[in-house]
């Protein structure tokens, strides 16, 4: 018997393949093929469903006709203008969460005394959820842009928080002991050493909560807007135009994909030690 | 025993040592670590530190290079309390304490930066250091491509660079295997007797000690006290092949039955 599991065993085994190991590296030409194949099935599998007239159009309407939707929105200048508007408010959103987010996450991440002021509040905060602020903004700043901007600024900013300051706390230990015993002050520790080695960590927090501000910023245009690829969306559902709403789901998902391609591509350029090996 | 001098307020005067510690203790809470340890390192002498693992070793170091603050007692360095660190103490650490996003000549650099120097002559030093530990060529190479001795080599490079008076090593070559290690005792005993300075070094390694040391410090267990001080007869320069001649064997196996014996009843 345990001769027998010997013999089945992949190794011993001249034409089989070779074992897969977990985590196995594989070429780059592998992993292209494969990502796109991935696309390429999905389209196929929405091309035949819709244009086989298996589903009704007023659903799902098929590839096509979305082609043919992007062609009008471009021509009519709509999708740039839309895109244009989203891209500013996520932009401007973003950037004020980011800029409040660093500080204060730095601050947590090497103090106790504002860990224990700030932290506990903010890990409330983030469980709130975002969209039942909604109403509230509306309220308070009305629904133009300073709307999205905070509906952005309060689905990421305290996510950031909490992301940095972690990723400011995984700075090793010894190397701050190192910058003490080179004579530095705790100023130039913080700058010389504690941000730049935390640094491609906090990319990493600002590259994963960009993705997230893309959603928020489609829930705020969809509640209250008169511009923006998420009113565009609103405008699709109310004239039943489900090859615009899809058009513009599509959109999104490819701008959310770009940005994080380029935050990848960048980080990987500027901490490019950290992908280093003998 | 010199503990009468324990903190009768003399001025620091040409006799007394590089450091001296007197009635040091330190405790972690309820957790006693060091208790009345008095101990001089003497102008340029190397000295090592060895006891079982817990017994206080890095506790020691750490308070010597001001990183951790005592309980009790005084250590002074240069006749001057300690009371944080500074750049008359380097400190070697255990583990890799290299920057990743520097490469070896700019970690070495790192330590210069604020220097009253020009560029050139940072980047001078630097290189000067890197050759002292035998690492010409790999200027450019970043941490993650250099060897675990490789990388405590530009440690020490770097600790050095500065000319510290005093040169702390905690566990240095701990985490090397036992033929790098070897080569890192070599090297060691080759840029120490070339660049003199006052050393101490915690190891583990028994024949570490002997063969690099003036002076072997036996610690007891928990609660750490110094247990002996033996200094070590061999000549400079200390070679490798010492560890066959009948004095490294006797000082061995003394150092050895000290280590391991259990702590006396109080
Ligand atoms: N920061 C700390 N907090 C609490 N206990 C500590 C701390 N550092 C060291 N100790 C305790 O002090 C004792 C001595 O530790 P250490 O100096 O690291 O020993 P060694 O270096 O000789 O192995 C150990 O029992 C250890 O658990
Ligand atoms: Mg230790």
């Amino acid at each position: 018997m345990a001769n027998s599991v010997l013999v089945a065993s992949p190794q011993s085994l001249p034409g089989s393949r070779r074992r897969r190991r977990v985590g196995e590296k594989i070429s780059r030409r592998t992993y292209a093929i494969s990502s796109i194949g991935t696309f390429v099935v999905l389209f196929a599998l929405w091309a035949l469903v819709t244009l086989s007239g298996f589903v009704s159009p007023l659903f799902l309407p098929s590839p096509v006709a979305v082609a043919e939707r992007l062609v009008t929105q471009i021509q009519n200048g709509q999708l740039a203008s839309d895109a244009a508007t989203s891209v500013y408010r996520i932009g401007a959103g973003f950037l004020l969460a980011t800029v409040a987010a660093i500080p204060i996450g730095i601050g947590i991440g090497t103090s106790r005394r504002i860990e224990a002021a700030l932290e506990p509040l903010v890990d409330f905060v983030r469980y709130m959820p975002v969209v039942a602020f909604v109403p509230l903004t509306i309220l308070w700043v009305g629904i133009g842009d300073g709307q999205k901007f905070l509906i952005i600024f309060l689905g990421t900013f305290f996510q950031q928080v909490l992301l940095i300051a972690d990723a400011v706390r995984q700075v090793p230990r010894p190397l701050i002991d190192l910058g003490e015993t080179l004579g530095l002050s705790n100023a130039q520790i913080l700058r010389r050493i504690v941000l730049r080695s935390a640094a491609p960590r906090i990319w990493d927090a600002l590259r994963i909560t960009l993705g997230w501000a893309w959603t928020w910023l489609v829930v705020a245009e969809l509640v209250a807007a008169t511009s923006g690829l998420g009113y565009r969306i609103t405008l699709g559902q109310r004239y039943f135009q489900t090859d615009t709403i899809i058009l513009y789901v599509i959109i999104l998902g490819i701008f959310g994909l770009i940005t994080d391609q380029v935050m990848r591509f960048i980080g990987r350029r500027v901490f490019r030690y950290e992908r280093i090996s003998r | 025993m010199t503990s009468d001098l324990a903190g009768n307020g003399t001025a620091a005067g040409s006799t007394e040592a590089k450091v001296t510690i007197r009635g040091l203790t330190k405790s972690f809470g309820p957790v006693l670590a060091l208790t009345d340890i008095d101990l001089d390192l003497h102008e340029n002498e190397f000295v090592s530190v060895v006891g079982t693992s817990g017994c206080g070793k890095s506790t020691l170091l750490s308070i010597i290079a001001g990183l951790t603050e005592r309980t009790e007692g005084s250590v002074r360095v240069d006749g001057a309390e300690v009371t944080g660190p500074g750049r008359d103490r380097g400190v070697v650490f255990q583990g890799s304490t290299l920057l990743p996003w520097l490469s070896a000549l700019d970690n070495v650099k790192f330590a210069l930066q604020d220097e009253p120097i020009a560029a050139a002559e940072r980047t001078a030093i630097a290189r000067e250091h890197l050759s002292l530990v035998g690492l010409d060529g790999f200027e450019d190479s970043y941490p993650a491509q250099l060897s675990g001795g490789m990388q405590q080599r530009v440690a020490l490079a770097r600790s050095l660079s500065y000319r510290p008076g005093i040169l702390l090593m905690d566990e240095p070559f701990g985490a090397l295997d036992a033929l790098t290690r070897r080569e890192m005792q070599a090297l060691l005993i080759r840029v120490w007797e070339k660049h003199r300075l006052t050393v101490m070094m915690i190891t583990h390694d028994i024949e570490e000690a002997i063969i690099t040391s003036d002076r072997v410090i036996v610690m007891s267990r928990r609660p750490g006290t110094i247990r002996a001080e033996l200094p070590v007869p061999l000549e400079r320069p200390r070679r490798p092949e010492m560890n066959a001649d009948p004095v490294f064997r006797d000082l061995f196996s003394t150092v050895l039955g000290m280590v391991h014996e259990p702590a006396p009843i109080p």
